[in-house]
């Protein structure tokens, strides 16, 4: 049998801390609930293809109503059916509830996760990547509003807790006041902002003198660039991107995407990833309600590892991807 | 492929499309199920059967699909060259107050400041009210949006009571005998009560100060968001009372289609849509150009 992920605290939501990812054992139980309800049939005829195939139709309208790419919840959905035809759930007492167990298991480790053991969390470091000594570059990307510039604020917070200098570099030259709101919260938490004026410099440019600026200082640990927000379909502003890859080189690309979004993030991720391989992504404002089905399908075309969730507005609103969590959380409710 | 079969192929394909659209299960689902119905083993012209799907959406939008509350549709949104205007709600007594809301980073600043210079243009003295007294920067935003457009703006202290600030936005308005006032919010979960009130307590505010404010509440929505765009659409439209929406990023690959079973389940009619960053990319929401979009 396999194990529920262990409960996470919830608290109400406010301005003043970081709420909590809704409890996911209860919402994966209420799923598993709904589904071995649906299949129960199962149980008591004889399990046939044709019997697991309806059980899978729950699942796949599970997996879409999450927000799960269609493709992605088709393939999804087509695996599982096949293992689930297997020898084990034909001979086990209950198999509705082998089925959901494979769901869970497949999902879990789909997102990157072992689901015979619960989830041990590497430091904030260690996700980055965080280099033995020198400087360590983070390139931060992403669409227009994902939450990219507050992530910056959130990972400098974590980082400098753990006593990794880091340094914030204001790349995004076109949003108003983006630079403004940078330098605010790098205030906020006490980390040095690096900026130009967008007048005389360029993305590049401020990229390039930022990690200059963070070498000549000596004691930063980890550099962080903000990139502005881009749509995947914009091929200049994806070149630029490019251009910050080629030339500044960093040492590791994240993208931050927004929990909320619905079948487009298959395209957006792909077109990051295709524009400068990306290392990590991060999956934000996952404080409200949405089951998230974009972190399955960010995953499942692009590979690229979940490292974070942002889980409210506030600079401490920021923790480790748990894959067991994500899971009960798509199929939950 | 004039004269093919409609099989149960085919009508997966459909559902793929429509899925895609992020329209949801549950319209996808009517619809398919309407296909299989109608057309299920006869021979059919596939881009015929498509036109049918795009005539359904497009009356689910207009809201002449019967939803049955009613909100009706104002006039000019089928025309050429829609009046932009047309589709705000005016206060012909004074100012008329748009209130504008939605989720963190949707686009709510940039799109107020569209609207504004939209206005502007038109001739309409806007004034703007900073509401997001919580966001760094966020007055910073949209104070350089008004510089930009040349109208006025109203902004409070951080962190002070963002109702204070729409109160005063109001008093200024009418001081300046403005047409229209726009208030921006911070964003905010919908699930979050005690922000969800404070936009209830905003209403009620310059409801008192300006007879029947806010006259326009656009809920702004981002054309990438899935299904919470619905949960979205319920909650803020307890809180705020939503006329409107302002679908923002359709420049981009999503297509938007959560406000389909939106106007299906709650009849919040698609006001405008935001098509860029800059001040000119705001444009009336099109029912049938926007189905054309989805690509069914
Ligand atoms: N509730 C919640 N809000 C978040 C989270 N992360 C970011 N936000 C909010 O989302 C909005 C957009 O965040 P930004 O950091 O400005 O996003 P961005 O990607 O830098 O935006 P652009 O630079 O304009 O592309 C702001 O209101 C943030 O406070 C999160 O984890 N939870
Ligand atoms: N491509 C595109 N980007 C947009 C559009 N509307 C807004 N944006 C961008 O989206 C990002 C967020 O916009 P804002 O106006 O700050 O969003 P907001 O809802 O006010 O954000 P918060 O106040 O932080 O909740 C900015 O980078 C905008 O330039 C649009 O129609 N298309
Ligand atoms: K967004
Ligand atoms: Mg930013
Ligand atoms: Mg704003």
């Amino acid at each position: 049998m396999f194990r529920f992920p262990p409960p996470s605290r919830s608290a109400p939501a406010t301005r003043g801390g970081p709420s909590r990812v809704p409890p996911s054992a209860a919402l994966f139980e209420s799923f598993s609930e709904r589904l071995q309800k649906a299949m129960s049939f199962i149980d008591r005829g004889r399990l046939t293809e044709a019997t697991v195939r309806e059980g899978m139709k729950q699942v796949r309208q599970a997996l879409l109503e999450a927000d799960v790419a269609y493709d992605v919840a088709r393939d999804f959905t087509k695996r599982v059916s096949e293992q689930a035809v297997g020898d084990r759930v034909l001979k086990s007492l209950k198999p509705s509830e082998q089925i959901v167990g494979i769901v869970y298991r497949e999902l879990v480790a789909l997102m990157g996760g072992d689901p015979d053991s619960e989830f041990q969390p590497s430091s904030v470091a260690a996700q980055i990547g965080v280099k033995r000594d020198g400087v360590t570059v983070l390139m931060m990307c992403g669409l227009q509003g994902a939450g990219k510039t507050t992530t910056c604020g959130k990972l400098a917070r974590a980082l400098k807790k753990d006593g990794f200098a880091p340094l914030l570099v204001a790349a995004d030259l076109q949003r108003p006041a983006a630079i403004e709101q940078l330098k605010t919260l790098g205030e906020q938490v006490g980390v040095p902002v690096y900026t130009e004026d967008p007048a005389n410099s360029t993305p590049v440019k401020v990229c390039q003198n930022g990690v200059k600026e963070a070498q000549r200082r000596g004691d930063v640990r980890v550099v962080i660039l903000d990139t502005a927000g881009r749509l995947g379909v914009d091929e200049d502003l994806m070149r630029e991107l490019s251009a910050i890859d080629r030339k500044v080189g960093p040492d590791a690309a994240f993208l931050v995407a927004d929990a909320m979004t619905g079948q487009d993030a298959v395209n957006s991720a792909k077109a990051f990833n295709e524009a400068l391989e990306l290392d990590g992504v991060v999956l934000t404002k996952m404080d409200g309600d949405t089951r998230g089905g974009a972190a399955l399908s960010i995953k499942a075309v692009t590979g690229v590892p979940l490292k974070f969730v942002g889980t409210g507005e506030t600079l401490d609103g920021l923790e480790a991807f748990h894959p067991d969590r994500m899971a009960g959380r798509i199929l939950g409710g | 492929r004039a004269g093919t079969i409609l099989d149960e192929e085919m009508l997966e394909e459909f559902e793929g499309r429509l899925i895609r659209s992020d329209m949801g299960v549950e319209a996808a689902d009517e619809i398919v199920a309407e296909l299989r119905k109608k057309f299920l083993g006869r021979t059919v012209d596939p881009p015929a059967v498509a036109e049918t799907v795009n005539a359904k959406l497009r009356d689910l939008l207009t809201g002449s699909a019967g939803t049955g509350t009613g909100l009706a549709e104002p006039a000019g949104v089928e025309e050429e060259n829609p009046d932009p205007l047309a589709r705000l709600t005016v206060n012909p007594l004074g100012p008329t107050v748009v209130l504008v809301s939605g989720v963190n980073g949707v686009g709510k600043t940039t799109s107020i400041a569209k609207l504004a210079k939209l206005l502007t243009d038109a001739g309409r003295t806007v004034v703007l009210a900073a509401g997001d007294t919580f966001r760094a920067a966020a007055v910073e935003q949209l104070t350089t949006w008004a510089g930009r457009i040349g109208c006025e703006i109203v902004t409070g202290e951080m962190n002070s009571d963002p109702a204070s600030v729409a109160h005063r936005g109001a008093v200024r308005a009418k001081e300046l005998g403005a047409d229209v006032l726009i208030l921006d919010t911070a964003g905010r979960l919908q699930t979050q009560t005690n922000l969800m009130n404070e936009l209830a307590k905003i209403r009620r505010v310059v409801g008192k100060q300006i007879e029947g404010a806010p006259h326009e509440s656009l809920l702004v929505i981002d054309a990438t968001t899935g299904q919470n765009g619905l949960s979205q659409a319920e909650k803020f439209s307890e809180a705020a009372g939503c006329t409107g929406i302002l679908l923002s990023k359709l420049d981009g690959s999503a297509k938007g289609g959560v406000v389909i079973p939106i106007r299906r389940r709650m009849n919040i009619p698609v006001k405008f849509v935001g098509l860029g960053e800059g001040l000119d990319d705001l444009a009336v929401f099109e029912p049938a150009k926007f189905v054309r979009a989805l690509e069914i």
